[in-house]
Parts: structure tokens; C-alpha cells; sequence
């Protein structure tokens, strides 16, 4: 009789332990960056500096025009020409030193903590735009971190959503069987044939307009989560049909186990590693899913930053071929999806080898 | 045998020739004050969608009207860059006292495209079809003054009497755009009832006739209209030489104003029309290496302004916006929105300084009608808080304004999605209006669904919208600004005027359209602007400058800022000889 094993024992122990561990460490850093956004970030996510459209990343001096050498970095004050919206000067007479829990705008982290305090800032009138600014004068870097807050947890919570629905309708199909199971996977066949696409478009267009951006956005995402379900489903259902008959199950039920308490305490356990792997497959989809939403404008709204209006903006001509940094959204994802790709794979073999 | 054939054939191809020699001795041509240019050439001009139509009598996109413009004639014109009106089809005309009867002398001698002959017949055809109600040509509206319709007379073959109703000031520019049809070729159709679906797309070229300067030479549905020079045009320049110059005029079709700057880097097309601040600000640093120039040509006619929902139907269909609209309808409230509002910001980030900040809907680009005594609004944000303290709002300890129930002051902000610069627009009212403790939500819909919910459903609380007016002189106005017209905005369907000011509004707009004298109509116009910047019916925002580019040289290109912006002289248009030859 094989007895279930447990759904993380033994990860570090195989030769994709490594790897697993630095996926798993380098996105709980992003992702604790990324909750921590109006700590790190300089910036609010709406403040506009209209002095400074299109701004250029500043630049981080230890030395001065003078040539003398700080240990401290520093910024200068920088002023738009005149004449040239795109031209910007560095005034020599005003520097301004990096400071670290700098006084800034005011922010709520999970709407729990409230604070003033960033993690680095400059006084103004110099201004810390690491990643340059937008044509608003936003900053780039804070508003990055903030719209990771939209695009990482979208993919989450849709992926969540996901296997939770999967883990429930797969199991009860592969559980009972006969008509239920015949019900369910054609239900879910169904969804799978769905253009998820067209269908998002078409619920976006039907919210009322008297809705915040952000319920708006919650809406979309529930509905990434509702049509992406049935992959998982599909997956936990033959998991379930093959773990039911084994010796463990069957001997529990000689002993008057219900199909619930079975469902409960033999098979769901069994379904996690391939419920893990599916997330870590499901979420950079989902999280592509948002950014190609809100790229053509059918996610959050102005002025909620998420790396794909964020991009967004790069559609524009001028925007392509002048300002580089405005590009720096669309790299975002870039290491977030190659760690958990990483994840998906190492968790694959993981099973393979269980298996 | 061949030598008589060949015999015949050099007559065949020399009859036109003296054919033209000797219209153009009985022809009554125009002689244009242009520079004189060099016959040849062809010009190509990117426009971001083909016309709907080749039928001036049914269109009604500005695409169309583009082109059309180009294959048909009018009779009196209005000169885009002195934004007078001058002789065109006719020569001359005479204004009875009460100034009610226009009677016009045509040109003697013209001919169509197809070179048939132009005289008073096809003028009164032209506005029969016009004025018959069952071919629903929006140009009726024009010649329908108090309902009641103008009325035209043939006085001799090249002499028309136009007798208007009621005085009306505008009259000579209501010429402007009204093409002359070919009598001989429409006439059988309208009879019949389908003139509405003659000249479309597909009507082979050599049917589609006019009195323009060019005629249809190809359709390729989809990319472009090619036309080509009409040898009968009746314009001639200071040499005598006959117009147009260009041989071969192209519309391209590109569907986006980037894909546009594009193609016209890359030489795909020779003008520009206009350009956004930003790709103004792109090409601008490349006109010197690649043999462009690009003009500014100031504040243009185009206004943007945000509007709130004060339509009187939605009650209960709509409750929540109505309730709102208890707000909205406060010109307290209305004024302090316009005080919160930066209109330099929007000038510097969303047109790079290249458009002026309105106080009305007249922009400082139309110098004879705008009323420069009044100011334009300068953001003051004590100014907006002592208004709303006024009209009964207050604010909670987080800065949220809340209305005289404690309500919170929140609403919605729709904008066309594909417009970038009214996004932008939108964005900065937003973070102004938070100043102030006012939630705005900013909406992007799809265009056509925004103008449902402003036409006809009237399902918005407020819009961030622009509107162009099609002419420097005030009557245009008159769709928007009277109460009872069939575009008033901001409330839809008003029988009666629902405010005094509104009833003032009619008055005024209803006095200067049958005041003849100038200086007494702008006197009454800029009474008219001084109400819309008191009551705020609209608040405006600002007017961008024209922004336009052609290869450098291409001669007497003359940008203007009433449509079309580039290309309303194409007849003058020439390419200069390279350098050097």
C-alpha cells in the first residue's frame, strides 16, 4: 500500500533544489518589493512633476563640476529648456545629496500601515527619477512598482482562482464518475473552446462606467481566473481517477470512509504537486493576460499604473523613438516569468521523479 | 491606307489641343494671384481612411468632403488663408439692400470634366437636389433659413437670382462647398430617385464628373484614389497658363497619424496634415536632412473642452447620474472645476506649447470672431474651494469634497480611447480636480460608443471631448449653441431654453445671423462668448495649433487652419525643379 507523501517533502533534497530555491527566493524578493512598492518607490504613483515631461533617467554623481569626489551620491536640480521640452540641464549650484527614509508623499501598504517615509528620496527641488518619467512627469520606477502590484497579483489571484475551481470540479468528477464526470469535463471542454480574449472585451464593455478602475480591473481578472479553470480541472481529475483505485483509497473505504473524507484526506493531498506546477504555469500566463489587457487599454485605468498600460504608452511614435526608458516596462516580466518558468520545470521533473 | 490612318490618328490627338485653344479664347477663366508654377508632377497626400463617397450631394465625413473637393466647384469660395470669401463658378454678384436677394453672373464658357458644357441649368438643378427633402443632403440645413428654404431663379443661361428668406449675414460663405452637379448626367437619376446612390466607389472613374480641378483616374478600394488633372479647369495663373499644375494627385490611405509620419519620412507621401506636438517635435529634427519643412500655423479651429450631463431625460432612467446632476447644473460648481483646472499644464505636456488655453470655444486662430478681452482662466485653487464653499460643499479630514447631503463628489470621465491627446487631456484634469477633493474617474471608450452615450443615450456624468468647427464665421455655432438645435451637447432635445442665459444665447446667436454689418455682429458675438465663459456650459480647455509638413519644395504650399488644412489650393500646388537645374 503506497502511502500519500506529503506535497513539499523532499524538494531540496533532488538535484533541482538549487534551482528551485533561487526561483522561489527571487520572486518572494519581487514580490515583497513589489507589496512594499510605497516604501521603496521615491514617488507616489500619481504625482506629476510637470516640470519634468519625458525626463531622462537622472543621474547619480559622486562627482561634482568641480571634480571633487563625494562618498555620498547626489543629484542635480534639473530644468526643461525653454525651447525644447526634451532638453534637460543640470544646475551645478544645486545639489542634492541621496537620502535614505527620505520624507515623501504619503502611502498605505495593505492598507494597514500608513507612512510618509521612503526608503531613499532627494529634497526637492532636485527631483530622483530613476527610470526617467512619463509625459506627465511621473516617475517611472515608482510607478513600475506599483503596477507590479497590479500585474503580479492579477496573475496570482486569477491563478488561485484557477486551481481552486479545477481542484473542485476535477475532483468531484474523478471521484464519482459515470454522468458527473461525463457533465463536468464536457462543462469544461466548453470553457476551454472559449476565445477568453473576445470574451474579456466583451465584459469589459458591459461594466457601467460608475465603477472604479480597480473593480473594474478585479471584474477582468475574475474572469481570466473563471476561464482558465479547466485545464487544472482536467488535470486533477485523472489524478483522482488513478489514485482512487490504489490499495490506501480502497482500504479506506472497506473501512466505511465516505466519498468526502476520502476526497479530503487521501486524494486532494495527492493533487497539490501537480496543482503547484499548474500555478507555476498559470501565473505568468495570467499575469501576460493583464499586461496584453491593459496594453490596449481594456484593463486598469488612469491614473492605477500596471506594467501593461504602463507600456502602453510605447505604442505612440514619438514615444518609440525618443524616450528609451519608456520601454523598461516591457522588461518587467521579463526575470519574473523566467523564474517561474523555472519553477513549472523544476516541480515537472519533481513529479516525473516521484511518479 | 496607313498614311491615312496615321493622318487620322495625329487629328484625333491634336483635337482636344485646338479643341482647348479655342475654349480657352471664349472661356471667362479666373486668373489667380498665386506664383506661377511648372506643369507636371504628382503629389501624394496620406488621409487616414478613403471617402465614403464621390457624391458631394450625400457626404458627410471630412474624408470625402477631401476629395470631392478637388472634383467639384462651388460657387463663391471661401479663400482658406484669407478666410474671405471670393469669386469662383461665379463671376460677380450683387446684393439687394435688405440684403435677402443675391443675384450671381457665371462664368461663361466652362465645361464639365467631361467637357460638356456648364451654364445656369446645371445651378438650379444642383439646388433642387439639394433642396428636395427626400434626398436628405445635409448641405438643406444650410439653404433652410426659419424653416423656410431659399429660393433660386434662373434669370438668363449664365445669370441665377438667389432670394433668401430673411436677411442672412452668412450668406456668401453658405456657397462655400455646395458643388455644381452635371445636369446632363444626374438629372435622369434624381428623377428616378437614386441620385443618393450615384457616384460611390465602385461607379467607374469616367462617370464621376465635376467642374474641379481634377478629375477621378483610379480607385484601389482600400489604399487610394488617384486623380488626375482636369484639362477644362477654368482657373488660369498670372501667366495665363492653366491650372493645376500637378498632373497626378494621390489619396493615401493611412490608417494612423504615426503609421502617417512614417511613410511620409520614407518619401511615401509629400504632405502631412495635421500632426500631433509630439510628432511634430520628432520630425522637426530631421526637416533639414531629408528636404521637408514643417509649419506652425497657430491656433487652429478645433476646441476641447470638458462637459458635464445636464440633459433633462435621464431622470429616471438614469437616477444615479441625475443626482449628480444636482452639481453639475450649479454654475458655481462648473466655475470652480474650470479654476481647478491648469490649462498651462495641458498646453506644455500634452501639446508641447503648440496650442493656446481657451476661455471659450473661439480660438485666438479665428482673429475676426474671437473676443480677446476676455481672460482665460488661470488655475487658482482657492478661488475653486471659495466657489464650491458657496455653493454649499465642504470637505471631510481626508480632502474629500462632499456635497450639501455629505455626499462625496465623485463621477466619471469619458474620452475616446483612440484619441491620445484627450487621454492626456483627461489624466491632468483628474489629478486637478483631486486637488480639490474631487474623485474623477477617467473612462476610454471606444469613439463611436462615447458619441451614443452623448448623442443619443446621453449615459454619462461627464466627457472630455473637442469639436471643429467647419468655418471661421459664427453661424456654424448656431448647431451647438441654440438651444433647439440638433447637436446642443450639453442638453439634448431642449424645446425651450432652460436657463435665462440659454434664452439669451438664442437671441443673440438668432440677431447676428440676419445683421448684416460686421462690427455690429461682433459686437453681438462677443456677447455670446462672454455668456459661455460666465455660465460654463462647456468648460474649455484648448485649441492646438495647425501642425503640418510638405517637402520643401513643393511651391505655393500655404497651410491654413480651416480644413483642409494643406491641400485646399492642390490647384496651385507645383514642384519646384531640383536644385541646381
Amino acid at each position: 500500500m503506497n502511502a500519500p507523501t506529503p506535497a513539499f517533502s523532499g524538494l531540496r533534497s533532488t538535484k533541482f533544489g538549487s534551482k528551485l530555491t533561487w526561483a522561489i527566493w527571487f520572486l518572494l524578493v519581487v514580490h515583497a518589493v513589489v507589496v512594499l512598492a510605497g516604501f521603496v518607490a521615491p514617488y507616489s504613483f500619481e504625482t506629476q512633476e510637470r516640470e519634468h515631461p519625458y525626463a531622462p533617467p537622472t543621474r547619480l554623481h559622486f562627482v561634482d563640476c568641480s571634480g571633487k569626489f563625494h562618498f555620498r551620491p547626489f543629484v542635480y536640480v534639473t530644468k526643461a529648456s525653454e525651447n525644447d521640452l526634451n532638453e534637460y540641464q543640470q544646475d551645478c549650484s544645486q545639489p542634492a545629496g541621496i537620502e535614505f527614509f527620505a520624507q515623501g508623499d504619503r502611502y498605505t501598504i495593505l492598507g494597514m500601515f500608513t507612512s510618509t517615509r521612503h526608503l531613499f528620496g532627494v529634497q526637492s527641488p532636485a527631483s530622483l527619477f530613476l527610470m526617467g518619467t512619463d509625459g506627465f512627469g511621473r516617475d517611472q520606477f515608482s510607478r513600475l512598482l506599483y503596477g507590479g502590484q497590479v500585474s503580479l497579483f492579477a496573475g496570482f489571484v486569477a491563478a488561485a482562482f484557477s486551481a481552486l475551481a479545477g481542484l473542485l470540479l476535477g475532483g468531484i468528477a474523478g471521484m464519482y464518475g459515470g454522468r458527473v464526470d461525463d457533465m463536468a469535463m464536457r462543462f469544461a471542454e466548453i470553457f476551454i473552446t472559449i476565445p477568453w480574449f473576445y470574451l474579456l472585451i466583451a465584459v469589459r464593455a458591459f461594466l457601467p462606467l460608475q465603477i472604479s478602475p480597480l473593480t473594474a480591473f478585479l471584474l477582468v481578472v475574475s474572469v481570466i481566473g473563471i476561464v482558465g479553470w479547466s485545464r487544472p480541472a482536467r488535470l486533477v481529475r485523472g489524478v483522482i481517477l488513478s489514485a482512487r483505485e490504489r490499495n490506501f483509497v480502497l482500504a479506506a473505504r472497506g473501512f466505511g470512509a465516505s466519498n468526502a473524507y476520502l476526497l479530503k484526506k487521501h486524494l486532494m493531498p495527492l493533487t497539490f504537486r501537480v496543482l503547484l506546477t499548474q500555478m507555476a504555469v498559470l501565473i505568468p500566463q495570467f499575469i501576460l493576460a493583464e499586461v496584453i489587457l491593459s496594453f490596449l487599454g481594456l484593463g486598469i485605468g488612469e491614473p492605477f499604473p500596471s506594467w501593461g498600460n504602463m507600456l502602453a504608452q510605447a505604442q505612440q511614435y514619438h514615444v518609440l523613438v525618443s524616450y528609451w526608458w519608456m520601454l523598461l516596462p516591457g522588461l518587467a516580466p521579463v526575470p519574473v516569468f523566467l523564474a517561474y518558468h523555472s519553477l513549472a520545470e523544476t516541480l515537472q521533473e519533481r513529479i516525473k521523479s516521484y511518479i | 491606307m496607313r498614311l491615312k490612318r496615321s493622318l487620322l490618328w495625329c487629328a484625333t490627338a491634336l483635337l482636344p489641343f485646338f479643341a482647348g485653344r479655342q475654349a480657352v479664347a471664349q472661356e471667362d477663366l479666373l486668373r489667380t494671384t498665386a506664383e506661377p508654377g511648372i506643369r507636371g508632377g504628382k503629389l501624394v497626400i496620406a488621409q487616414r481612411s478613403e471617402p465614403r463617397t464621390f457624391n458631394p450631394v450625400v457626404a458627410v465625413d471630412q474624408n470625402s468632403y477631401g476629395v470631392n473637393a478637388r472634383l467639384q466647384a462651388d460657387l463663391i469660395h471661401i479663400n482658406r488663408a484669407t478666410q474671405k470669401t471670393e469669386p469662383a463658378l461665379a463671376k460677380s454678384w450683387t446684393v439687394s439692400k435688405d440684403g435677402t436677394v443675391f443675384t450671381l453672373k457665371l462664368r461663361r464658357g466652362l465645361r464639365f470634366s467631361d467637357g460638356q458644357a456648364f451654364d445656369a441649368d446645371d445651378v438650379l438643378f444642383s439646388f433642387k437636389v439639394y433642396l428636395d427633402e427626400q434626398v436628405h443632403s445635409s448641405q438643406r440645413d444650410l439653404l433652410m433659413i426659419g424653416g423656410k428654404p431659399v429660393n433660386v431663379e434662373k434669370l438668363d443661361a449664365y445669370t441665377v437670382r438667389f432670394t433668401f428668406p430673411s436677411p442672412y449675414a452668412a450668406a456668401e460663405r453658405v456657397f462655400d462647398g455646395l458643388a455644381i452637379l452635371p445636369r446632363h448626367l444626374l438629372e435622369k437619376d434624381y428623377q428616378e430617385g437614386k441620385i443618393g446612390q450615384d457616384w460611390t466607389l465602385n461607379t467607374p472613374p469616367e462617370k464621376i464628373v465635376g467642374l474641379g480641378a481634377f478629375r477621378l483616374k483610379q480607385v484601389v478600394p482600400g489604399d487610394r484614389i488617384v486623380l488626375e488633372r482636369n484639362p477644362y479647369y477654368w482657373k488660369i495663373d498670372a501667366k495665363g497658363q492653366r491650372l493645376p499644375y500637378l498632373d497626378e494627385l494621390t489619396f493615401l490611405v493611412v490608417p494612423t497619424q504615426d503609421a502617417q509620419v512614417i511613410r511620409f519620412e520614407a518619401g511615401d507621401s509629400q504632405i502631412i496634415s495635421s500632426l500631433s506636438a509630439d510628432n511634430y517635435a520628432v520630425l522637426e529634427t530631421e526637416q533639414k536632412a531629408w528636404h521637408f519643412k514643417l509649419y506652425d500655423a497657430g491656433p487652429g479651429l478645433e476646441y476641447n473642452f470638458l462637459m458635464f450631463n445636464l440633459n433633462s431625460d435621464i431622470e429616471s432612467r438614469l437616477p444615479e447620474i441625475a443626482r449628480k446632476q444636482k452639481w453639475f447644473r450649479d454654475v458655481r460648481f462648473r466655475q470652480a472645476v474650470s479654476s481647478a483646472i491648469d490649462r498651462a499644464g495641458i498646453v506644455r505636456l500634452v501639446y508641447r506649447n503648440r496650442a493656446a488655453a481657451l476661455a471659450t470655444h473661439v480660438s485666438p486662430g479665428n482673429k475676426a470672431w474671437f473676443n480677446s478681452s476676455i481672460p482665460v482662466p488661470v488655475r487658482s485653487l482657492p478661488h475653486a474651494r471659495e466657489l464650491l464653499k458657496a455653493a454649499g460643499f465642504s470637505w471631510n479630514a481626508d480632502n474629500t469634497l462632499l456635497d450639501s447631503g455629505g455626499q462625496p463628489v465623485e463621477f466619471s470621465i469619458v474620452v475616446a480611447s483612440s484619441n491620445s491627446q484627450r487621454n492626456q487631456i483627461a489624466t491632468l484634469v483628474q489629478a486637478d480636480l483631486k486637488a480639490i477633493g474631487i474623485a474623477a474617474h477617467v473612462v476610454p471608450i471606444e469613439g463611436r460608443s462615447a458619441n451614443d452615450r452623448l448623442l443619443n443615450t446621453h449615459d454619462y456624468e461627464a466627457i472630455v471631448m473637442g469639436l471643429v468647427s467647419g468655418d471661421a464665421d459664427p453661424t456654424p455655432d448656431m448647431n451647438i449653441l441654440v438651444s433647439n438645435a440638433q447637436t446642443h451637447v450639453w442638453h439634448m432635445g431642449e424645446k425651450t431654453p432652460a436657463t435665462p442665459w440659454e434664452a439669451e444665447l438664442d437671441q443673440l446667436m438668432q440677431k447676428q445671423l440676419v445683421t448684416p454689418n460686421y462690427q455690429q455682429r461682433k459686437k453681438i458675438y462677443d456677447r455670446v462668448q462672454e455668456i459661455l465663459a460666465q455660465q460654463l456650459p462647456m468648460i474649455y480647455l484648448a485649441s492646438p495649433n495647425i501642425l503640418v509638413g510638405a517637402q520643401e519644395n513643393l511651391g505655393n504650399f500655404h497651410p491654413a487652419i480651416i480644413e483642409q488644412y494643406t491641400f485646399w489650393n492642390a490647384e496651385e500646388l507645383f514642384w519646384h525643379p531640383p536644385a541646381g537645374k
